[in-house]
């Protein structure tokens, strides 16, 4: 693993058993992430980009192991300099390591406990980690407030008395109360106004510069994703099907999925519309996918290998991996800035 | 489809919106959703009404079918629908009365963002449009289904057979939102109202889904007024933009003038505070201080004074800003505008 | 959540008619005038007496005094007022000497007769086949019930709360275990599961253990509901983003169960256990009038009724079957209460 990753996850397969309904016999078991791989390197971003269904939540509540991954590994550099495979460890060989990486999340509604007043959310993983000091807790509770852009004043408040943004800021505070090394954001900023998502953004990238954070970012949402990330993963029907560096993906994919995702972002600009180019049809389930290459039903560029043959993850270019037959002789069009 | 094309080319608004004012009342008082809010729709014309939550878009769009929940009214102002018959004032017709439901659906058709509320979880899709079709033209069963299935073609999608004999909770969201769509046109409507229409959908469904109603507005000559946040898809499909900000309309104008000449400090904040996939990666960007106020607490003056970099102080607070047209179908209210006023 | 409850009238009428009886049953002992475990011979059976307020024009609550005939026909006790002796009633008089609250000794009770004992002359619901006051046993008796009640569902909120919350928050094998189980209980017919438990109570045990005995064995089928209820609430809680968030930090189930899930919960416990209530009472009420549950000299509202079981007494003394109004009065509260604090506490349910 080079010194510079903070993160790297290899093969990641994370399958759910469902039940059989009589329709498709064989469709019992729903590849949900199926072999993803993908390194987040120190005080970068790296994002997760695909739509509803293509596994990225799923792939990051394995990376938390809020869920265990059915296989893959994922290495996490920690704190003292080693690497440890948290796929394979068990709740107490991961109870150390939880202050490390934090998550942000999507909905800034459900992701406070109701219940708690501020002080009290923000100070859980310093109880939880043995702070008992009361004085020390509000000290470093009322620091992360200012941190975020929150009066220190407002921590006797509960969750009901802030906006949607002032939610997230409050979540990124706790988030960032046991100085993580790698922070996932999981659409953190989709459920937000969009005068308030700049200040949500903004705020991101301050305190990765200061603290030299690196982010794991998941969301569909591609104009949040050139803005904020260094490197993308384009994940389609639980499979990774092209990472690269950001600025390179945007102005030139080399998967026929990623360039359909690009021609369908709707641009602000009425200067630049675009004769809209959308893939045909829908994602493909993840219970039953197509056989070979699962965005063929939808590819104008598929060929008979194609709906037979599985493409394999290559790395095409350096630092350019894409599964796709075709990926060396397709000329495909991105966004110009 | 005729007097379709002569209504295209007829320069007269097929639904003006003069000074509507709704309020609701809540637990703490009486919230203004939308305070005096006037445009117009032309037909065959995309106007895209944009705003942040709680600025009263989608409450306003309701009011103008008469949909609104209990405890809110229309408290003013007027829905002008150019009809066949001669103008009607929608906000003079009682919500349930049969002049009402006649326009709902015939004239003017709601798509909403969610279609699985607007579907019933126990019927099947196809009987419910056949359903539609029969209260629009009282047609036999058999020439109903036939109609339906035309409709359904019509809108794209693939095997209407079989979707006809499925439940909505059954079809993904992109087909679900086809499937509303083509019950909202079974009537012919002139006016087709659509709120966040793909908001829920993913991003290639979108824009399959935006490519159907701009083709859709094409063969019929519709008007369409598209409710949305996103000022991508406002920009991709809108002819004219309203932007609205807490219940009152603070610009509008041709697209074209609110994205590259947008005057009202708002617009222009929200403009460049959006992170694009043309902007500049990694960039600051410009942000709008706060958050939008609840409605119950609006800002008097211009509701937007105190977010503003450029508010007059002892102005902006105090009066509400009136309209300054900046050029020709182009207006924006904002005191900046104003010529030196009387006071 | 107030406010939705407030809003719903009958809800809230309930909620005050169990205030007041709550406060009753405080008060038990003031509001009982008459020592409703004193046997009196010459009083058996006296039917509801009636209070007259006037006295030669001025105001003077008074009671006449109770003359005992025999019917020589058919042998039946009469009683008949003898209009020549006023015996005054007077409020806060001195009678039987009780502690208030289990720990003020004293002896004033809301009213009493003065010049004869109360126990002998004053009878507002008649009495019993023993010659007991039945308005001073109704009102120790409603004490004892509700405070049954009030442990039951103190029993089996415990019971309820602690297994529905590690069922909902484990899942897998445990829930397995503990909604099987929840099943079995639920399966065996309450009447005989009591009948069988009540009848293996010692005859020779004091009334304290038979009340305990009997509280744990209404609340023993009671937790089911409750923990059935809060599996869910806790099973949906868990795919909230604030406890896995909890998670992330390192907290260990029990603090996640204790400080994010069970609060969260609350308003339903408060719900169900209300609603729990009113069967714990009718279910003592049940037993004890098939004589399985409480037994004299331990005065409940089941063993009160458990004296108007002969049709034959009902026939010929009405008054006996009073105890029945509270008990269906407390019930009906209980369930308009806990119905109003239902629909506050999950509009959508």
């Amino acid at each position: 693993m080079p010194a510079d990753v903070i993160l790297r996850v290899r093969g990641l397969t994370k399958h759910f058993g469902v039940a059989r309904d009589g329709e498709a016999a064989s469709a019992d078991i729903l590849r949900a992430v199926d072999d993803v791989s993908f390194s987040v390197r120190r005080a970068k971003t790296l994002a997760l980009v695909g739509e509803s269904g293509c596994g990225k939540t799923t792939a990051v509540r394995c990376i938390v192991r809020a869920m265990p991954p059915t296989s893959g590994n994922v290495w996490f550099r920690t704190t003292a300099g080693g690497v440890v495979d948290l796929a394979a460890l068990n709740e107490a060989g991961l109870r150390p390591l939880r202050a490390e990486i934090q998550m942000v999340f999507q909905d800034p509604y459900s992701s406070l406990n109701p219940r708690l007043s501020v002080l009290d959310i923000i100070a859980e993983p310093l109880v939880v980690s043995g702070v008992r000091n009361r004085t020390v807790i509000r000290d470093r509770v009322a620091n992360l407030l200012e941190l975020v852009g929150l009066r220190p004043d407002h921590m006797a408040r509960y969750p009901n008395a802030f906006s949607g943004g002032e939610r997230q800021r409050i979540g990124i505070a706790r988030a960032l109360a046991l100085h993580p090394r790698l922070v996932i954001a999981d659409e953190a900023v989709s459920a937000l106004d969009v005068s308030v998502r700049a200040q949500i953004l903004n705020l991101l990238l301050e305190l990765q510069d200061r603290y030299h954070i690196s982010y794991l970012l998941v969301s569909h949402d591609l104009g949040i994703v050139k803005h904020i990330s260094d490197q993308v993963g384009v994940m389609y029907v639980g499979q990774m099907v092209e990472s690269a560096d950001c600025q390179a993906i945007y102005r030139r994919p080399l998967h026929p999925y990623t360039a359909a995702l690009l021609a369908a972002v709707p641009i602000p600009d009425p200067r630049r519309r675009r004769a809209a180019y959308a893939a045909p049809g829908e994602a493909a389930s993840p219970r039953n996918p197509p056989p070979g290459c699962t965005f063929h039903p939808r590819c104008q560029h598929a060929i008979p290998r194609c709906k037979l043959e599985r493409p394999q993850w290559a790395e095409l270019e350096p630092g350019r991996f894409v599964r796709c037959h075709r990926a060396h002789e397709l000329q495909l069009r991105g966004i110009e800035a | 489809m005729l007097d379709r094309a002569a209504a295209v080319l007829d320069a007269q608004p097929v639904l003006e919106v003069r000074d509507l004012r709704v309020h609701f009342d809540d637990y703490d008082g009486i919230v203004r959703a939308v305070d005096g809010v006037s445009f117009q729709v032309m037909p065959g014309r995309t106007v895209g009404i944009v705003g942040e939550s709680g600025c009263g878009k989608s409450v306003m769009a309701r009011s103008i079918l008469r949909i609104v929940d209990r405890g809110s009214r229309v408290v003013g102002g007027s829905v002008l629908l150019r009809r066949r018959s001669g103008v009607e004032d929608l906000m003079q017709l009682e919500p349930d009365s049969r002049p009402m439901r006649e326009i709902r659906g015939r004239e003017i058709a709601l798509v909403f963002q969610e279609p699985m509320t607007s579907f019933s979880p126990v019927h099947t899709v196809g009987s419910q449009i056949i359903e539609a079709v029969r209260l629009h033209s009282g047609s036999s069963r058999a020439e109903a289904r036939r109609e339906a299935i035309r409709q359904l073609e019509h809108v794209g999608t693939p095997h209407p057979g079989y979707i006809m004999e499925q439940y909505a909770w059954q079809l993904s969201g992109g087909l679900r939102q086809r499937a509303m769509l083509a019950m909202a046109l079974v009537g012919g409507p002139s006016v087709l109202i659509a709120d966040e229409p793909t908001t829920a959908l993913d991003v290639t469904t979108q824009a399959q889904v935006l490519e159907l109603l701009h083709s859709l507005q094409h063969q019929s000559g519709m008007a369409l007024m598209l409710i949305t946040h996103d000022f991508g898809v406002v920009a991709q499909i809108a002819d004219d933009v309203v932007v609205m900000y807490l219940g009152r309309v603070v610009e509008q104008g041709p697209a074209d003038a609110i994205f590259h000449d947008p005057r009202h400090p708002y617009t222009r904040a929200l403009l460049s505070s959006m992170p694009s996939v043309i902007a500049k990666p990694r960039a600051r960007l410009a942000t709008l201080p706060g958050a939008v106020p609840h409605p119950l607490n609006r800002p008097p003056g211009c509701a937007f004074h105190p977010r503003c970099a450029s508010a007059i102080p002892g102005r902006c607070d105090r009066d509400t800003p009136r309209q300054s047209v900046v050029q020709p179908s182009h207006s924006v209210n904002c005191h900046l505008y104003h010529e030196a006023d009387p006071t | 959540m107030r406010r939705r409850f407030v809003k719903h009238r009958l809800a809230v009428c309930g909620g005050l008619v169990v205030v007041a009886f709550y406060l009753a049953a405080a008060f038990a002992d003031f509001l009982a005038y008459s020592d409703p475990g004193k046997l009196d011979a010459q009083r058996i059976l006296v039917p509801p007496q009636r209070v007259s307020l006037w006295s030669a024009g001025r105001f003077s609550p008074h009671v006449y005094r109770l003359v005992r005939t025999r019917n020589p026909e058919t042998l039946v006790l009469d009683y008949s007022a003898d209009r020549s002796v006023e015996i005054p009633v007077v409020l806060f008089a001195h009678g039987y000497p009780y502690r208030l609250f289990g720990l003020f000794p004293t002896d004033i009770h809301w009213i009493g007769t003065r010049g004869e004992p109360t126990e002998s002359s004053l009878f507002l619901l008649g009495s019993d086949a023993l010659g007991r006051d039945l308005f001073s046993r109704l009102v120790v008796g409603t004490r004892t019930s509700l405070t049954i009640g009030l442990v039951g569902v103190c029993i089996s909120l415990v019971l309820g709360v602690i297994l529905g919350a590690v069922s909902g928050f484990y899942g897998g094998i445990v829930d397995l275990v503990i909604q099987r189980v929840i099943e079995m209980l639920r399966a065996i017919p309450t009447l005989p599961l009591w009948l069988g438990l009540a009848a293996a109570i010692p005859p020779t045990w004091s009334v304290t253990s038979v009340y305990f005995t009997i509280t744990l064995i209404v609340s023993f089928v009671g937790w089911t509901e409750l923990a059935r209820e809060l599996r869910g609430r806790i099973m949906s809680l868990r795919h909230e983003d604030f406890v896995l968030a909890a998670e992330l930090c390192g907290a260990r189930p029990r603090r996640i169960m204790f400080v994010h899930m069970i609060p969260a919960c609350t308003s339903h416990i408060i719900a169900t256990a209300t609603l729990a209530l009113p069967t714990m009472i009718s279910s003592e009420t049940a037993l004890s009038f098939l004589g399985l549950g409480l037994r004299s000299p331990a005065i409940s509202l089941g063993v009160l009724l458990n004296g108007a079981q002969n049709i034959q007494a009902v026939a010929l003394y009405p008054w006996l079957i009073s105890p029945a109004l509270p008990t269906a009065v407390i019930v009906l509260a209980f369930n308009l209460m806990g119905d109003g604090l239902r629909d506050a506490a999950d509009p959508y349910a």
